[in-house]
Parts: C-alpha cells; structure tokens; sequence
C-alpha cells in the first residue's frame, strides 16, 4: 500500500492516523452532545447537594447502607451514593454512554464516512471504546469527589463507623470511600462492555441502548433470590456489593477481589465479542437495526457460557457452599458488632471505657424454630447477645431481631433492654443522643469457613 | 496500460441473502476520466460503488483500486474518497467542524487542510459556520462532496451527487468535477438524471439487475444504430402526419402518451429515414419550426437495454 501513495504530489500521503486522533474526534462527538454534557454536569454537581441535603435532614435513609451514619461523617454520605450508583446510576449511565456511541453512527448514518475516514474499523472501534471509557471514567469520578465534597461541607471529616462497628480514623475512611468507588468501576466495566456488545448487535434498535440497564436489573434480581454462594459470586454484578467488605475489621478481601476479577472478566469477554461483531458487520448497509439472531448467537451465548465457566471455577477454587449465611457467622458477625458499638455507647455515656476482649460478646443465634444449626436468609433470626464487665458478676443480655438479606448483609434490630438497646436514643450528660445500638447494619462474610466445634 | 486505470474490475459479485445485487460486473475507469452509472433503482448502483470504497468486500470477482488489489479484508483503500447514499455528517457539529474533523482523522492538520478553498468550491462558503443539523439535501451533498475533496483522492466516489441540487448548485458541482478530472483524478458517479451525465461523463456504464447492460464511450451508444422516437413540430401537422405515413422507414407513434398536445407529432425512425421526412417535409410546403428526439440518446439506451435485460430474465 506505501508504494502507491509516492505516486502524484498533489495527494495528501496518508499513513497509518493514530488511534489518537479517532479518539479525539469521538469525544468531540461526545462532549456536543446535550445529553452528554448534562450527566457530566450533572454527576459532578448533583451528589454534593443530594449528600448535602440529606445529612442535613432528620430522617436518614436508614435502609440504605451507611445512610444512618450520614449526620455523623462526611463519609457516610459517599457510601450511600456508591450503593445507589451500584442500583440505579451506574448502569443507567453505562446504557447512554457505552450503549449509544455505536447505535448513533446508526442514527445519524455516518457509518460509510466514519469507515471512508478512517479506514480501519479495529481503530474505530478502539476509539469508541477508549471515548467512552474516558466519558464514564469522568462521570463515576464526579459522583465520588462530589458527594465527599458535600459530605465533608456539610458535616465534616468525622471518624466513620464500619459495616461490623469499629470506627475508621476519617483519613482511614476516606481512603476506603474511595478505594470503594474505585472498585465499584469493574462492574462498571463490565456493563460498558455489555453496552457496546448490545449497541452493536442490536444497532439502532432500543434493546440495545436499553441493555446494560437491563443486564443490571436482572443481576440485582438474582442478587435478591437465594442462590448459592458460588452462583453469587460469578455475577459480574456481584462487586458492586462486595466492597461492603472493605469496611470491617479485618476487611473481607476475598469476595471483593473475586467479584472485581469475574466483572473484568466478563468487561473484557464482552469487549472482545463487541469487536469481533464489529469487524464482521456490513457496512453497506445504511440502517442497522440489528438481528435478535445475531444479538443471540454472537452476544448472549458466548456470555452464558461464561457465566456458566465462572460459576464452576468459582465453587471449585473457593469454599463457596450453599447460601453462605450460617448460624455461627451470623453468631460472631452479631457478637463483634455489638462489642465495638457497646464501646461507642459507653463513651457516650461517660462510663469507664471497656475493650472489646473485656467485654468477651458472644450470640446465641436462632432463626424461626431451628435452634441449632440454622442458615440462610429471613428476617427470623433472633439474637441474644452476652457480655461481660469488668468488677460485675452479672452478664449482661440484650435480644435482636436480624432481617438477613440473601446478599449477607442484615440488620440488627435493638429488643430490648430498653436501657441497652431498645430504644433509638440514649440519655448522655450533654442531651438525647442517637443510639448506637439500637439498630446496626452488619454483614455476614458469605465465604468465611466457619471453624466448626 | 495498468497503471492509468483507477479501477479495475473483473467478474465482481455480490449477494445479499438470495438477491444477487451484483453479478460478474467488470468495469474499467481510467484516471481523468468522469465515468457515469446508470441503471433502474435496484440495478446496483450503489453496492458497486460502496465495494470501490471499501465499505464491503465483494463476494467474488478481482477488484483493483488504484493499481492496488483490493483484499478480502474490510477497509477502504488508500487515495478514494466518496459517498454512497447521501454524505454522512454530524449534525451537531458546523459544515467547517465536520471537514476539520475529516481532517483530523485523516491525520492532516485542519489548518493547513484547505477547509475554506474546498467551501468555497462548492459554495458553501456562506454557511461555514452553521450547523450541519439544519442543511437542506443540496447543501448536504455539497459539503459531502467538500469533505471529499479536502482529502485530494486519486479516485471520487459519488453515488447520485446532483440529488437534490439547485441549478446553481450543479453547476459548481459540476464545475469542480470537470476541473478534478482535468487534473488526473478519476471520478465514478451514479445518476438518474441523464442530462448531467451527458453533459458530464466521457463513458457510461449501464448496469440492470446487477448485470452491465452496456459499458463504453456516451459517442458509442448514440452510435448503436437505433431507431428513436422524434418530436416534430410543423406548420401544418395534419399534412406533415400524411408525408410521415408514406415515408418509408417512418412509423407515426400515436400512443406517445406524451402529450395531447395536437400540433404535436411524434414519429419513430432511424436517422436517413428521418432525414427523407425532412427533406419530404420542407419540398412540400411545410415549415419545420422544431424536431428533436423525445428523449436523449442515452436515455433511449438505457430504456432499451433494460427493458431488454427485463425481458431476457
Ligand atoms: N444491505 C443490503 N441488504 C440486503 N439487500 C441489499 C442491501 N444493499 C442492497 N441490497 C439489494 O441489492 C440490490 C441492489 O441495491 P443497490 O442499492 O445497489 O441499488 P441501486 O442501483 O443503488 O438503486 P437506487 O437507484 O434505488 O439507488 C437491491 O435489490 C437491494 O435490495
Ligand atoms: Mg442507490
């Protein structure tokens, strides 16, 4: 080909354009867009305010994890936003960025004059993907900086109370904050590849934009139905949950790294299956509107075989058994929580301060009738928790009711006594002040072997 | 000999599912040369040239693009530039951030680029700075067809460039195609409209349902002894239509279907047999004030040689 571009001087002499260049002009195409422009600006304004808001209001979302902390530290309020990014935003995002920067070649028909252009669909296809990537990249490190910001304006850099109630010095939190967004960007990854595998299979047709919501949903529904640990885990969607694990003492690092390395799995698989769809589409063809048969056969199948080839290389490699959720994990998650938040109490209430090794907590957990043995989700678990302190002979008792959700987390709900834990406010020497033990999130660690006897 | 042709294709097929859209078409067009194609909607025109821009591989058949042979793999060749179906532009960006960005992707620097020189060959000097979003189809295919030329290709792709133009908007286009031609580029373009390809085209090629109907110099076609219809406008038609009946060689076509008009007569002939009317006409009496064929030559042609094709399927 180079021999034949020395022919006549008045030709421009094209040589091999940088992937560069495609992928400036993909962002220009990007960043003129309206759309585009808002949820920039609006990912990176929004979550301030919403944060801001929120700490500021009486009633916290409470149902949402870390939301009860939100009047206590800035970094409450960017945990929240993480788990609704991890529901809602972030696929939302990932289906009008990725899901559309191939479909709008489709829309507006510039296929041909992009293919004339360039000259090459692999650097086309590398633009597109690189675009979109930063597009994302710049909207999921908005929502993260925007809501710290808020939360750090309007309550403050405070100590955070982690997911089994110890308490992170607020730069130890702020790290972890974003550590955690950070990891929630595999799964992000994941979806983008999906979007760009249905924009191209599916062309212009709505489906295709529509996909890595979808593909979402559908995880967020498995995620709720209870399913073998194993299965869980393969989920790409699975380590928008397991950074959970990085707020606990030790921090719950297998799940986590699991869920990241089967979403980058699953980014990449989805990627290539995008490109080597790509390569082969027919380009004379002005308006792509897709075929369900190639969507299914080119995009669907090769990713349920995936799923199916992560689940197995999930349950062999890991000690992944049946639901995960087990009376003496649930047992020691409930017994360390209630230690570290019964020093957090004790402090409030001016008493001698007590250590966790002191105070030697145990659970006795049940959950409906099975009194031994008992495992799996439900919000029948009921805990009784023992303690010990120091110069008293008598331990001390306090009874939850624990709503365990299939995912491991659960939440512990004070019954009494009314002193300990059942009631939502404690009398301090300064005033009413929230109390700590009287409801908590906690999590079950769904892989932990539990050592039995 | 091989090095003057812009394109060389011999025997070149493609099909879309079960419908062969092109069937062993060869086609020669050498560099300087403004080659013309036509044929019914449906005849190919646009999946031929899509296969010289690279926008599809053909599925047989040898295809060499600027003395390069065109691989199986897809990817446009170097030195062609073009449009199939209408010009493809980003609506969101003006007509001179589009041809930047052509530029740019082309690896030239959009200031040294001659973004305004191509604008204004087209004459879309005015609207430099408006948004593609709100073009009318002239001022569309005009700036697709600036987008081409910034590139300076060796070989233009155009299908049905003229759609949509106002007169003066033909003539630039016009005007700039002649000029590429002059200065060696080869330019392949499909019409419907026969009048432009007349006034443009040194050969033509006529493909009908994927197959080349006639391929060649305008001059040969005219040249293919063909009877044609003609349009005679007399001072006394009633008489003229009794010299026509009786000229041998002469039919008098009264189903003309063209139109009521009764001063009107149209006659079918070969061109000696059509002089004799003539001639016959004038010793008679009778004035001549208008003779010219209903339809052009190559229009003539290419109603034949499909049909032809129509009938031979
Ligand atoms: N992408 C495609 N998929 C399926 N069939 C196609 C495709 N492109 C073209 N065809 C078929 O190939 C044949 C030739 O189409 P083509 O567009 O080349 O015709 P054309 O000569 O450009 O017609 P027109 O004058 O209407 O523009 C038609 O029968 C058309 O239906
Ligand atoms: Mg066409």
């Amino acid at each position: 080909m180079t021999a034949a571009n020395v022919v006549a001087d008045n030709v421009v002499p094209t040589r091999r354009v940088p992937v560069s260049r495609g992928y400036r002009f993909e962002l220009v195409k990007l960043v003129s867009q309206w759309r585009i422009r808002l949820l920039v600006l609006a990912c990176w304004i929004a979550p301030a305010l919403f944060v801001a808001a929120v700490s500021r209001q009486s009633t916290l979302p409470v149902d949402t994890l870390f939301g009860r902390w939100m009047h206590a530290t800035a970094w409450a309020g960017p945990l929240v936003m993480l788990g609704f990014a991890g529901t809602w935003a972030l696929p939302l995002l990932t289906s009008v960025v990725a899901g559309d920067v191939f479909a709008s070649e489709d829309r507006l028909g510039t296929w041909r004059h992009l293919l004339v252009a360039v000259r090459s669909p692999g650097r086309i296809f590398a633009a597109k993907a690189l675009a979109s990537l930063t597009v994302l990249l710049l909207l999921v490190t908005g929502m993260a900086c925007s809501s710290a910001v808020g939360g750090v304006l309007a309550v403050g850099n405070q100590p955070l109370v982690g997911l089994d109630g110890h308490l992170l010095t607020p730069s130890d939190a702020a790290g972890q904050v974003f550590l955690a967004w950070a990891c929630a960007l595999a799964p992000t990854l994941a979806l983008a590849g999906i979007g760009l595998l249905g924009s191209i299979a599916l062309g212009r047709s709505p489906m295709g934009l529509l996909l890595p919501a979808l593909v979402a949903l559908a995880m967020q529904l498995a995620q709720m139905m209870p399913l073998p640990v194993a299965v869980r885990l393969a989920l790409p969607g699975y380590a928008f949950i397991s950074w959970n694990g990085l707020f606990t003492g030790p921090r719950q690092l297998a799940p986590l790294l699991i869920g990241i390395a089967v979403s980058l799995v699953w980014a990449v698989t989805a990627t290539v299956l995008a490109y080597l769809l790509f390569l082969r589409r027919d380009f004379t063809n002005l308006t792509d509107d897709g075929s369900a048969r190639r969507a299914l056969l080119a995009g669907a199948l090769p990713l349920a075989g995936l799923l199916a080839a992560t689940v197995a290389v999930v349950a062999v490699t890991t000690p992944a058994t049946g639901s995960g959720i087990e009376q003496d994990k649930v047992q020691r998650s409930v017994a360390t929580a209630f230690a570290h938040l019964y020093r957090m109490q004790t402090d409030q209430l001016n008493r001698p301060a007590v250590t966790e090794n002191q105070l030697k907590a145990t659970a006795a957990c049940t959950k409906g009738s099975v009194a031994d043995g008992a495992e799996g989700a439900g919000n029948d678990w009921r805990c009784v928790v023992s303690w010990h302190l120091p110069g008293v002979a008598t331990t001390g008792q306090a009874i939850y009711q624990l709503d365990v959700t299939p995912d491991g987390r659960y939440v512990a709900d004070g019954d009494g006594p009314k002193e300990v834990n059942g009631y939502f406010l404690v009398r301090t020497p300064v005033g009413d002040a929230p109390n700590p033990l009287w409801q908590f999130d906690g999590n079950v660690e769904l892989l932990a072997t539990s050592p039995k006897g | 000999m091989d090095t003057l042709l812009a394109v060389r294709a011999r025997g070149i097929t493609k099909c879309f599912g079960d419908v062969v859209a092109l069937d062993g078409v060869d086609l020669d067009v050498t560099q300087g040369q403004i080659h013309g194609l036509v044929g019914p909607n449906g005849a190919g025109k646009t999946t031929l040239l899509g296969l010289l821009l690279g926008l599809a591989v053909a599925d047989g058949g040898g295809l060499e693009i600027l003395g390069t042979p065109v691989g199986r793999a897809l990817a446009a060749p170097d030195g062609v530039a073009g449009f199939v179906d209408g010009p493809g532009l980003y609506p969101s960006l003006t007509a001179r951030q589009n041809l930047a960005a052509l530029a740019a992707l082309r690896g030239q620097d959009a200031r040294t680029a001659g973004i305004d020189d191509v604008l204004a060959q087209v004459g879309l000097t005015d609207v430099a700075d408006d948004r593609a979003r709100g073009f009318s189809l002239g001022m569309r295919q005009r700036l697709g067809l600036a987008a081409a030329l910034l590139t300076r290709p060796r070989l233009l792709v155009l299908d049905e460039p003229s759609n949509g133009l106002d007169p003066a908007g033909k003539k630039h286009v016009h005007g700039v195609l002649t000029r590429l031609a002059d200065e060696g580029t080869a330019v392949v373009l499909s019409s419907h409209r026969m009048d432009d390809l007349e006034a443009l085209c040194s050969e033509v090629t006529i493909l009908a349902t994927g197959r080349i109907a006639f391929s060649g110099p305008l001059g040969k076609l005219a040249a293919e002894n063909r009877e044609l219809d003609y349009r005679l406008l007399t001072s006394d038609t009633h008489a003229a239509r009794e010299l026509a009946l009786g000229t041998d060689g002469v039919r008098v076509v009264d189903d003309a279907g063209l139109r009521n008009d009764a001063d009107v007569l149209v006659v079918r002939a070969l061109v000696p047999a059509l002089d004799e009317l003539v001639v016959g006409l004038v010793r008679a009496g009778i004035a001549l004030r208008e003779l010219a064929p209903v339809v052009s030559p190559l229009e003539a042609a290419f109603l034949a040689l499909t049909q032809q094709q129509e009938a031979g399927r």
